[in-house]
């Protein structure tokens, strides 16, 4: 018996996230399909993590028009739902003279789309915003609605409150084929799963353009733009209270010095167009570029602070975000080419892609139950000594610190655990734990530990995440 | 929430803090330990081959055994210790110190005391801290973890290994690998010399035909779910010569390449660090920059030896007792790093007494002397068979030297 859906959503990430949430709200049955073992492995793992501040593009362009709406809309996510934002505000950095003129159009574009609050900056007013700038800072742009999420946990949570509200989230589905008749879509998987749904979402990410020609839909070829970064400690002496961005060239905003939301900083990232959308490497040349291009901002920033490196990729296709009904194929949204500024615009794509399938005729009668609430998993780390004393009395293992640099208990290990992420990355992506100076050479051990014992998963069952990533080869 | 008072809290119970607990204990302060293991020992526990103790207990023990000794001993003194507790907190409020740390079983604790000794230890250094290159497979793992996994939880990491740095727990595993039958393709390592001792060197490489690339440079980890090979650079006249590249197949990759002071605690309580060390600046008495904090172990500076770790942490216990007894030098002298040297610690001298100073070389040379000066006037000249910076070097300085040295004196200490 094939499980039939009204919708199925094929991709896990920020847009399919946004989207499975926002139908939750209806009487439907919802599939979010993922191909990995756990959701916003891809593009929405590895980004920047910030919300845009309107004002790189035109607001002519779709992108630009959902970055203004989707930035408005996290402050009540971020009361619903359970990861961290903070509206720290967006600077770009003059360091010339000539850089000016474009810092000018910028101010004219952001007033243009209306941006609130958007002013121009002398050398002085910024070095006064941000006293980390170079002292070769001639100018710039403040832009004080941009800000910072955690992208993952955001990710997570959005899934979370969907499924909380019924909609199924299917991991490990890789979409092979799809067949129309009688008005479903039959849609199989790599290893042979079937199930059926009369409206499909692509936002496959990377992926949208073969699941597009699997669905017999526009043909168009999805390439991934890689963008490397550098992480550095919390303890780094560099971190700017603002997000700081260079004057933007042809391809990309430029690489930027972010100050995360849970205290680290962030530098990149890169723009290489690379035509492997499984290559998540990092390069030496790419790499001494970020610093390169962080200090000219930011002079302190020291490569000893450096805790790790990563890559992430941008579906890059045309130059706006191609969401729309698909001419080709029945019943089916695109939600294809989502790079910049995609996590800024993704609520607002949750709520255009609704209005879409309404066009299509799907009928929207809301739910009289719906909660838009999740749980808060309080964190060890945010706690007073004395709120995690309380917290200790009812629930000890808060009190089991797994991860010392990220001050992870194993409270939040096992909550994790419990809700489906059972890897090591997907736990780093949760909880943080690995994901500090030590980067898991002090945990890890110990994580294993717990989640064999929560799972039941025998040591070669436990991966990194998913596949062939596993861990440990052999026992004594 | 639970309230102690103590005259001495000991931060860490591996053997720095055992150590500096028992003599607080003999000089008699009242004294803690918090560790974050479930027991004492540290990181000793997971260090199951021999050559520790040989200056300690004059014979070869393992490293169980060597924490087991001094465990017994701080059990014999009835010392009280909190395991499976972490601290999260260390409070400088006026003369009293407030530590708050957590543990299933107790909840948060605040202990008060008016001396605390910090030993955490230190870290490995890792991937990301090196910044190599490449794709982000499972199958990479500092050398450390890899023992723990091996020698207390019992699994193994993988079966073609190759190990990157020379460092001495590098070495150490490369030999265990080979034991449990993992085959360890390679040991390369950036510097034109081994970072480990010597001896580790000749029993864990050469006695396993593993070859050494000295001068190398990892410029690769790649692989897509798991490790799938390294790429090696040689390092010519300070340049990578990429022409001469190539690969080596493994589906594991350990790392040793160097250890990195546990400093997150001391930082929070304003104890100001020396880059040089990445532990604390401190007195002729090792004692920080906040008054009644002092360091030893690890977590000071990186030693080679534990036998080394246990002399200095009984000097910061008795130089902690003294400080509890209202005594402290009342003249020290600054000394500094002279041609060759890497840094000193202690950085300061007490002019009164003999004082033990340990050093780093930041050369490899046969036929060395190791010499001390005090504003310009050279007093001691000690000869040293071969210095490397991979082996520490100690020096005494006491009245001798030090008894006509004016207020101001300047101590300069090189390798030439």
């Amino acid at each position: 018996m094939v499980e039939s859906y009204d919708v199925a959503i094929i991709g896990a990430g920020v847009c399919g996230a946004n989207i499975a949430r926002r139908l939750s709200q209806y009487e439907l049955r919802v599939a979010l399909l993922e191909k990995e073992i756990d959701v916003s492995l891809g593009t929405s793992k590895a980004n920047s993590g910030i919300i845009h501040g309107g004002f790189h593009d035109n607001i002519k362009y779709l992108k630009a028009k959902l970055e203004l709406q989707g930035a408005m809309m996290f402050e009540r996510l971020h009361n619903e739902l359970d990861f961290p934002f903070e509206r720290c505000g967006i600077l770009v950095v003059a360091l010339h003279e000539d850089e000016m003129r474009a810092i000018e159009q910028l101010y004219l574009q952001g007033v243009e789309n209306g941006v609130i609050g958007i002013e121009m900056c002398s050398r002085e007013r910024m070095l006064e915003l941000e006293p980390k700038l170079s002292s070769d800072t001639v100018g710039g742009l403040y832009a004080p609605t941009g800000g910072i999420v955690e992208p993952y946990r955001f990710v997570f949570s959005l899934v979370e409150s969907a499924r909380k509200n019924g909609v199924e989230l299917i991991t490990q589905f890789n979409v092979a084929e799809a067949v129309s008749e009688n008005g479903f879509w039959t849609i199989k998987a790599e290893d042979g799963r079937l199930i059926r749904a009369r409206y499909v979402v692509n936002s496959a990410g990377l992926h949208a353009d073969e699941v597009s020609k699997a669905f017999g839909g526009e043909e168009f070829t999805i390439k991934p733009r890689k963008g490397e970064y550098y992480l550095l400690d919390k303890t780094t002496k560099s971190r700017p209270g603002k997000v700081l961005f260079p004057v933007p060239t042809a391809v990309s905003k430029g690489m930027l010095v972010v100050p995360t939301v849970e205290g680290t900083v962030l530098l990149g990232p890169t723009a290489t167009t690379v035509e492997d959308k499984e290559d998540f490497s990092t390069t030496r040349a790419e790499l001494d570029g970020i610093l390169k291009s962080a200090r000219s901002m930011v002079p302190s920033i020291s490569e000893t602070d450096v805790i790790t490196s990563f890559a992430g990729l941008r579906p890059v296709y045309g130059d706006d975000f191609f969401i729309d009904i698909s001419k080709k194929a029945v019943n089916l949204i695109q939600v294809a080419a989502i790079q910049s500024p995609g996590l800024t615009a993704s609520p607002a794509i949750g709520e255009y892609v609704k209005d879409l399938l309404k066009k299509l005729g799907l009928r929207l009668v809301e739910k009289a139950d719906w909660d838009p609430y999740v749980r808060k998993v309080p964190r060890a780390r945010d706690l007073s000594p004395f709120e995690l004393d309380e917290l200790v009395k009812k629930e000890p293992e808060y009190g089991e610190i797994v991860c010392r640099c990220e001050r992870v208990s194993e409270a939040e290990i096992v909550k994790a655990i419990r809700d489906g992420h059972t890897t090591l990355d997907g736990i780093k992506y949760v909880t943080r734990a690995q994901m500090g100076r030590c980067q898991g050479g002090f945990c890890t051990y110990k994580i294993i530990k717990i989640l064999m014992r929560e799972t039941g998963m025998s040591y070669e069952e436990v991966t990194k995440r998913g596949g062939d990533s596993v861990v440990l080869k052999g026992e004594l | 929430m639970k309230n102690f008072n103590f005259d001495a809290v000991v931060i860490g119970g591996g053997a720095a803090g055992m150590a500096s607990a028992l003599e607080l204990k003999k000089r008699g302060s009242s004294v803690v330990i918090i560790e974050r293991e479930e027991e004492l020992g540290g990181i000793l526990m997971q260090c199951i081959h021999n050559g520790f103790g040989l200056i300690e207990f004059n014979e070869e023990l393992s490293g169980p055994e060597f924490a087991q000794r001094v465990h017994e001993q701080v059990e014999a003194q009835t010392i009280p210790s909190f395991c499976g507790t972490t601290v999260l907190d260390i409070r400088p409020e006026g003369d009293r110190k407030i530590v708050y740390c957590v543990s299933s079983r107790e909840g948060v604790m605040q202990i008060q005391a008016r001396a605390i000794i910090l030993a955490m230890g230190c870290r490995e250094r890792n991937r990301g801290n090196i910044r190599i290159p490449g794709s982000r497979p499972s199958g990479v793992f500092t050398a450390g973890l890899a023992q723990r996994l091996v020698n207390i939880e019992g699994y193994i990491p993988g079966k073609d290994v190759v190990i990157i740095g020379s460092g001495d727990i590098g070495l150490i595993m490369a030999r265990r690998l080979s034991w449990v039958g993992c085959k360890v393709h390679a040991v390369v390592e950036i510097l034109p010399y081994p970072s480990g001792l010597t001896r580790n060197i000749v029993q864990c490489l050469n006695d396993f035909n593993i070859p050494l690339y000295l001068s190398h440079l990892t410029t690769e980890i790649y692989g897509k779910d798991r490790v799938e090979g390294v790429e090696i650079t040689p390092i010519q006249n300070g340049a990578l010569v990429y022409e001469k590249s190539f690969r080596i197949p493994c589906d594991t990759v350990l790392l040793s390449v160097g250890l990195v002071p546990e400093n997150e605690l001391s930082r929070n309580a304003g104890v100001e660090i020396n880059p040089a060390t990445n532990g604390p600046w401190v007195d002729s008495t090792l004692m920080t920059s906040v008054p009644g904090i002092f360091a030893c172990g690890n977590v000071l500076h990186v030693h080679d030896l534990v036998d080394y770790v246990v002399e200095e942490a009984r000097r910061a216990g008795s130089f902690a007792a003294d400080w509890l007894a209202g005594k402290h030098p009342v003249r020290e002298l600054r000394v500094k790093t002279g041609a060759n040297v890497r840094y000193i610690n202690p950085s300061r001298v007490d002019p009164s007494r003999q004082n033990k100073l340990y050093l780093r070389s930041l050369i490899v040379k046969n036929d060395s002397v190791l010499e001390v000066k005090v504003d310009n006037r050279v007093v001691k000249q000690l000869k040293k068979a071969h210095i490397q910076p991979s082996e520490m070097l100690t020096v005494s300085l006491g009245p001798d030297e030090l008894a006509q040295s004016g207020m101001d004196a300047q101590i300069e200490v090189s390798l030439l």
